[in-house]
């Protein structure tokens, strides 16, 4: 990086073309790299002043023109965790609920389609994806009225049940594709020795496709985590989680940049740590397997 | 573990021969689910959206057939609102599309930091929605204190008040800076299933790079392109959070979609026939973009086990 011939040396003895060849595609490689680093830093910008932001005084936070070197103080943290504290409660537990339930009902369904495979396998397995493929706001008017009815609204409980829905053909669509590339006569010798269909799922399918169900989840967790729309309209204070918390500094608390940005940090950091660590998977899961 | 074992351990097939698990059972549970969570309040929104149906006057519930769908499409404010939802997903998908693929490209080099760069590119992918809004909103885009306003008025332009001035440019901005890296990362993927020597083939018989593209680079990248397009407009005719922690839909109606829409129909005016109407619609246009991606899901896997 240092040693940056920035002009090809015109004084190259004999071999002069190739060596201004070789010069030209060094050049173009530099200057390749140098607007990849320009294009990915932008992109990281919003994230990083907003980290920033997160470690300055709210006078800092404001001020124009804004301020890049200071003191960090962790004052925002303190005083954003009393209201960020119940929210990250009920966003773990509508998180780690729904997958969790997402998983009981979707990985049998997974096995039986993935072992013992029907004629309508395929269909069962595409009117189940394509259920993901509703969107929430074609069902979100009866839901709402059945919530109220059920005394469901603002409940964890009534999220978790949304958040499966969301998450559950995900986990038979991602887990079918994990549990088919396990070999079948892994199986078959299975049953010759007079496994029964529980034995085989828990003693094959399930230890067997272990880095799929990580996997899975990691991305179950993540949509949850970061579901708006459910949240916004089916709870109110009690079971917000931590989007409606963050919505509500879009008014009332808009003013205080510092503690949104304490708040937000604390709420984006697991998510990105948690995809930062599975990219690969990551690409498997949101490609619903078309792309590996 | 324990569990499974004693499962196995207590589960002797003589007494329980007349229930064992057998596979449909196993399907059954997460069918039920799926049929009772969305099929069910889909047929409801389906029915809701034939009545004059408001929550102020719950009783007075007349069957108005299609108007609420006419009333959606024929009046100017409303048919506004279906224009709007497409011009966002329509943008920002060419957006992502033009800026994912050319980092894709660029990234698919070889140069110091490359594989810290691709981990760290999909960040704002992983961003809550609601956090993007509010942030963009406060932090980059305020007319007074943002960040953009500073830049522009150190250039030595006059600060821009970018929700109120370009509403629509800003949301799709926004929420291409969200989508960007999952068109990138889809890309990129597509692109490093590339054999190197056919790039090198080409490049001896005297191609272009444009040729190269165009000839080689492309095709390939065919499959990996219908995937971002139909993935992301799916879900960006779905876009919410974005809105409604930023504009709410202003000003006026400059950004309300359909999603956003329907939440306020519903939400704020209690006007269940019409939002459930605008839900219907929602449905349908994703509906017709879900056929071609599952299809093409589907035909993509069978060709992977042909292989």
């Amino acid at each position: 990086m240092t040693a940056v011939p920035t002009t090809p040396s015109p004084v190259a003895p004999p071999p002069a073309k190739r060596s201004s060849a070789a010069a030209r595609t060094r050049v173009q490689n530099i200057v390749l790299t140098t607007i990849t680093y320009i294009i990915a830093i932008s992109f990281l910008f919003p994230l990083v002043w907003m980290m920033m932001a997160a470690f300055k005084t709210e006078a800092q936070a404001f001020a124009v023109p804004p301020v890049f070197s200071f003191t960090p103080i962790t004052d925002n943290f303190q005083r954003a965790l009393p209201s960020y504290f119940p929210a990250l409660v009920n966003s773990l537990i509508a998180a780690i609920g729904s997958t969790l339930l997402a998983f009981v009902l979707g990985l049998p369904a997974a096995f039986a389609l993935a072992v013992y495979p029907t004629k309508r396998a395929q269909n069962t397995l595409t009117w189940m994806l394509s259920t993901k493929m509703m969107p929430a706001v074609g069902v979100i008017v009866p839901l709402f009225l059945l919530y109220k009815s059920l005394g469901l609204l603002d409940t964890r409980l009534g999220l978790i049940l949304m958040y499966t829905t969301m998450n559950l053909p995900l986990v038979v669509w991602m887990m079918h594709s994990y549990l088919t590339e396990i070999p079948y006569a892994i199986y078959e010798a299975a049953k010759i020795d007079g496994a029964s269909v529980s034995q085989e799922f828990f003693r094959i399918a399930l230890p067997l496709s272990m880095p799929g169900v990580s996997a899975t989840a990691l991305l179950c967790l993540i949509f949850a985590w970061n579901e708006v729309f459910f949240a916004l309209n089916l709870t109110t204070s009690d079971a917000a989680p931590l989007s409606v918390y963050i919505g509500s500094f879009k008014t009332s608390m808009g003013l205080f940049w510092a503690q949104l940005s304490a708040a937000a940090t604390l709420t984006v950091l697991p998510v990105l740590i948690f995809g930062w660590v599975a990219q690969r998977q990551l690409v498997r899961g949101l490609s619903l397997g078309a792309v590996k | 573990m324990t569990v499974a074992q004693n499962l196995a351990a207590t589960s002797p097939p003589a007494p329980r021969q007349r229930f064992r698990f057998t596979p449909a059972a196993l399907i059954w549970p997460a069918m039920l689910y799926l049929i009772l969570t969305t099929q069910v309040p889909f047929f409801m929104t389906l029915y809701y959206s034939l009545f004059r149906y408001n929550l102020v006057d719950p009783t007075n519930r007349p069957f108005v057939g299609l108007g609420n769908y006419i009333s959606l499409l024929t009046d100017a404010s409303n048919l506004r609102i279906v224009l709007n939802t497409l011009v966002l997903a329509g943008g920002t998908l060419t957006v992502t599309l033009i800026l994912g693929g050319s980092l894709a490209m660029l990234l698919n080099r070889n140069f110091p930091g490359r594989t810290l760069l691709r981990t760290l590119m999909i960040s704002s992918f992983l961003v809550m929605p609601i956090v993007t809004a509010v942030v963009w909103k406060n932090m980059l885009l305020n007319p007074v204190f943002g960040f953009f306003s500073w830049v522009v008025s150190s250039l030595g332009g006059v600060p821009v008040d970018w929700l109120a001035q370009f509403p629509m440019a800003s949301v799709i901005a926004m929420i291409a800076w969200e989508w960007t890296p999952f068109a990138m990362l889809i890309l990129l993927t597509g692109l490093q299933s590339l054999p190197e020597d056919q790039l090198e083939a080409v490049r001896l018989d005297g191609a272009s790079p444009w040729q190269e593209f165009r000839y080689v680079v492309l095709p390939h990248w065919t499959q990996a392109i219908q995937v971002v397009v139909l993935m992301e407009t799916i879900a960006l005719l779905q876009v919410y959070g974005e809105i409604y922690g930023s504009t709410s839909g202003g000003p006026g109606v400059a950004t309300t979609n359909l999603p956003y829409f329907i939440y306020q129909k519903a939400f704020a005016e209690y006007n269940i026939g019409l939002a459930s109407a605008a839900g219907v619609l929602t449905v349908i246009l994703t509906n017709i973009l879900a056929v071609y991606l599952l299809r093409m899901i589907n035909r993509t896997l069978a060709h992977n086990k042909g292989d």
